[in-house]
Order: structure tokens, then C-alpha cells, then sequence
């Protein structure tokens, strides 16, 4: 299975390197601290259910606005105080795939939470954060046919 | 929520408020231990002086599907920095399924002095309480469990299968879905393997979640629970009782509710659960 795209895979090869979960833990907190919320310019509460990520109980819900070079920058928002992994992933998805190519970024395998979180990952978020990546990718194929916002 | 002491429950003495976890943060007979499923949620901060139990690496036996063992309780214990005296308090994530869980388990081992904190950590946060980054260390102990003796609160499949038989009560906790076997695992979780789906013949469905308060995700007052369990439900008190969910977690849950908040005389977690049930050759199952 395809990682996906370069940083991303950098990104995955790098926390390889960190197999105690303790380690791991304060690895992904710290991505958790660099989160972002979807800034007001893009969307506002109440955040639309058309952007909301199925199955995900952080209550995630994700954006991806196409530039003018074609290229997507996604956004995030989570309502859930208890979501720390979904805070983790949103901003390693930024992080990773913003500024790449719609098509690129629908190469990307909901796999990659498994190799991101490992040990870390409880029962009940798996699927939801799989539906982070999963979201993403269809936004990014949906924003294949539609123009770049200025 | 009304105050527990106003809620008539059996033994409101296992209950405490986020009042009172706060009014005791610096009690060095009062240890606070936080048991979630997501094991990012401690370390992205917690109560000032909690410590962390995980229920995997902490309480599961590593390699037999079973709990720590007599030696194994009194080293977390030490670890923790708990004495037979000190007084546990429980709370967690996924409405204190977790924190009643590992709750449960330490009444396999004898630490009766033991509280969940009303609303668990969702509670707490919303309340605009402080958490923290900073793990204690609280100095090692020299604990001495009595010998762990699970029969008045775990059942085991024989037990269950003889409870069938005797046409006993019986609770499925689990979603509507997963009691009729429309699906063999919790909506948004992963299927963990359960060959067949439905329910053990007899048993009634409860959902979990019925014991709560959705507003704040504290107990229902003692009527409120009565009404569902006894009244609805016809689920009579002194009868022997066993709860069961998919694998023990979401039964700890009801079991405490029945227990200690009913009254209930006699009432056990089927931890084996569906996981177990679903997969063994030749049993009873119902499915509508």
C-alpha cells in the first residue's frame, strides 16, 4: 500500500523511530498542540454537516479550499475537548498535505493511521480517524472539478 | 444534575462529585486514578495529581485473557503510590466506561475503598477545572492484597450458561443493533471477531447509556434507574443479575449502576461477554 506523498511519508519513517508508546504519546500531543482551527475566513460555527467527518466521535469536521496554483489547503475544526488524536492527525494532515495537488492527495491510504498511531490508538478512534483521511480524500477528488478560489 | 446525596441511591458513598475530587486534590488519603480508552487523553493533561491507569497494559493479565494477578495488583498498587487505606477515586473518558471497568477490577482484588467521580472527565472539563501535564510521584508503597477472589462480581461462561438454563436475569448492555445482531460490534468500532450475532437467550436490552445523564453525563437519580431497570424492565433486585456488553467494559458500567446506585443484591460482570459468547460452539443464542 502506497504511504502517499513524500512529506508524509518522511513524516511516517521518522516516528518509526519512536517505539515506546510513552515517546510516541508526547510526539503526537506535540502535533496536537500545533492544531489549527479552521479560521473564521473559511468557516464559522455552526460548521456545516455537508464538512463534517462520518464516524468521527471528536465531532471532526474538515475543509479543502483549491489555490490559485491548483494546489489544496486544508483546514480543520474539532468540537470534541477530548479530541487529541483528531487534533494530532488534523495537523499532520495539514502539515503534510497542504500545498499538494488534488490527485496527489487522493493517493493517500487511511492505512496511515495505523503507522502514525500505533500503540496510541484506541478502539473507538480508528475508524473515526481513518474517516479523517477518508474525508480528506474526497474532498480533494471533489476538488478536482471545481475552480481555485482567489 | 441534583446533588448525590439527593438521589436516594443504595451506597452513594461510591460516588463523588467533581466538588468533591476538587475539594480533595491535596488529600494524601484520596488518590486520584484516570482510566480511559484513549491513551493520549492523560498526557494531554490531567487532574493535578492523578495518576494514570491504562486498562491494557495495567489491568490485562499480558498474555491470558485475564486481569492482573494477586502479585501484579499489589506492584501497580505500589507503583501508584496507593495503601490498602487510600482512598481511590475513579474517573475517565467514554463516560467513566474505563474508569468503572478498572473500578470493578479493583474490587476483584479487594480495594474496597474505592469512588468514581460523577460525570467523569467530560465533567470535569466542562466545568472549567484544571488539568494538568505534570505527572506526580507519589512515593512507591508497600501494598498487601488479600487474595483476589472475583466470584461476587465476575461470571464466567459455565456460570452463565447454568444462569440460562435457570431462565436468571440477564442485561445486554450493548446497542439496539448489536442485540439483534444486526451487527456484531459497536457502531464506528472495529468487529473484533464475534462469529455469530444476537444475545444470550433471556437477556434483557439496556443500553449503557440509559443510566446517564446525556446533559452532563452524570447517574440518573435513583428513580429515574429504577424505573428503567426495575419498572420497564422487571429486572427484580434481590435476583441474581449478570451484565454483559463485548468485552466487559460498558457491563462495568451497568454493573456499578446496579450494584452500588439499585441496590441490587447479587450482581455480576460477564467480562467473557460477546466476544466470548458469539464465538463458542454449540451455545444458545437469540436473535429476532
Amino acid at each position: 500500500m502506497t504511504i502517499g506523498p513524500a512529506k508524509l511519508a518522511e513524516l511516517i519513517d521518522a516516528m518509526a523511530v519512536f517505539s515506546d508508546p510513552a515517546e510516541r504519546a508526547v510526539l503526537l500531543l506535540g502535533y496536537a498542540d500545533q492544531f489549527e482551527e479552521v479560521p473564521p475566513s473559511v468557516a464559522n460555527r455552526p460548521f456545516p454537516n455537508s464538512h463534517q467527518v462520518p464516524q468521527c466521535e471528536s465531532d471532526a469536521y474538515a475543509w479543502a479550499l483549491k489555490r490559485p496554483d491548483g494546489t489544496l489547503k486544508l483546514y480543520f475544526a474539532v468540537e470534541n475537548p477530548a479530541g487529541v488524536s483528531a487534533k494530532a492527525l488534523a495537523a499532520i494532515l495539514d502539515r503534510t498535505l497542504s500545498g499538494l495537488r488534488p490527485e496527489d492527495i487522493e493517493r493517500v491510504s487511511p492505512d496511515i493511521v495505523e503507522q502514525i498511531f500505533r500503540q496510541n490508538i484506541s478502539m473507538g478512534k480508528g475508524l473515526g480517524l481513518m474517516s479523517m483521511v477518508q474525508a480528506v480524500r474526497a474532498l480533494a477528488k471533489q476538488a478536482r472539478s471545481t475552480p481555485a478560489q482567489a | 444534575m441534583t446533588r448525590i446525596e439527593d438521589r436516594d441511591y443504595a451506597h452513594p458513598d461510591v460516588l463523588v462529585s467533581t466538588n468533591w475530587a476538587a475539594d480533595h486534590l491535596g488529600d494524601s488519603t484520596v488518590r486520584l486514578v484516570e482510566s480511559n480508552e484513549d491513551t493520549l487523553l492523560y498526557p494531554s493533561g490531567h487532574i493535578p495529581g492523578a495518576v494514570h491507569v491504562d486498562w491494557t497494559a495495567d489491568l490485562n493479565d499480558p498474555i491470558r485473557r485475564d486481569y492482573i494477578t494477586h502479585g501484579g495488583f499489589e506492584a501497580l498498587m505500589s507503583r501508584v503510590g496507593v495503601t490498602p487505606d487510600t482512598t481511590v477515586v475513579f474517573y475517565g473518558d467514554k463516560n467513566n466506561w474505563w474508569a468503572c471497568y478498572a473500578f470493578w477490577v479493583f474490587q476483584l482484588h479487594g480495594h474496597l475503598k474505592a469512588k468514581v467521580m460523577d460525570g467523569g472527565r467530560i465533567k470535569w472539563q466542562k466545568e472549567g477545572r484544571p488539568l494538568t501535564r505534570e505527572v506526580p510521584s507519589h512515593a512507591a508503597t508497600s501494598y498487601h492484597a488479600p487474595v483476589r477472589n472475583d466470584a461476587p462480581h465476575r461470571a464466567f461462561r459455565d456460570e452463565v450458561m447454568t444462569h440460562v438454563m435457570a431462565k436468571g436475569q440477564l442485561v445486554d448492555v450493548r446497542s439496539p443493533e448489536e442485540y439483534t445482531g444486526q451487527r456484531l460490534h459497536m457502531p464506528d468500532y472495529p468487529n473484533e471477531g464475534a462469529l455469530r450475532g444476537g444475545h444470550i437467550p433471556g437477556a434483557k436490552s439496556i443500553p449503557w447509556a440509559r443510566a446517564i445523564d446525556p446533559d452532563d453525563g452524570a447517574f440518573r437519580p435513583a428513580a429515574e434507574l429504577r424505573k428503567i431497570y426495575v419498572e420497564d424492565n422487571k429486572l427484580d433486585p434481590k435476583n441474581e443479575t449478570i451484565a454483559y456488553c463485548r468485552i466487559g467494559e460498558r457491563s462495568s458500567h451497568t454493573w456499578f449502576a446496579l450494584k452500588y446506585l439499585l441496590g441490587f443484591e447479587k450482581v455480576r460482570n460477564y467480562d467473557g461477554s460477546w466476544t466470548e459468547w458469539g464465538n463458542l460452539v454449540n451455545v444458545p443464542i437469540e436473535k429476532p
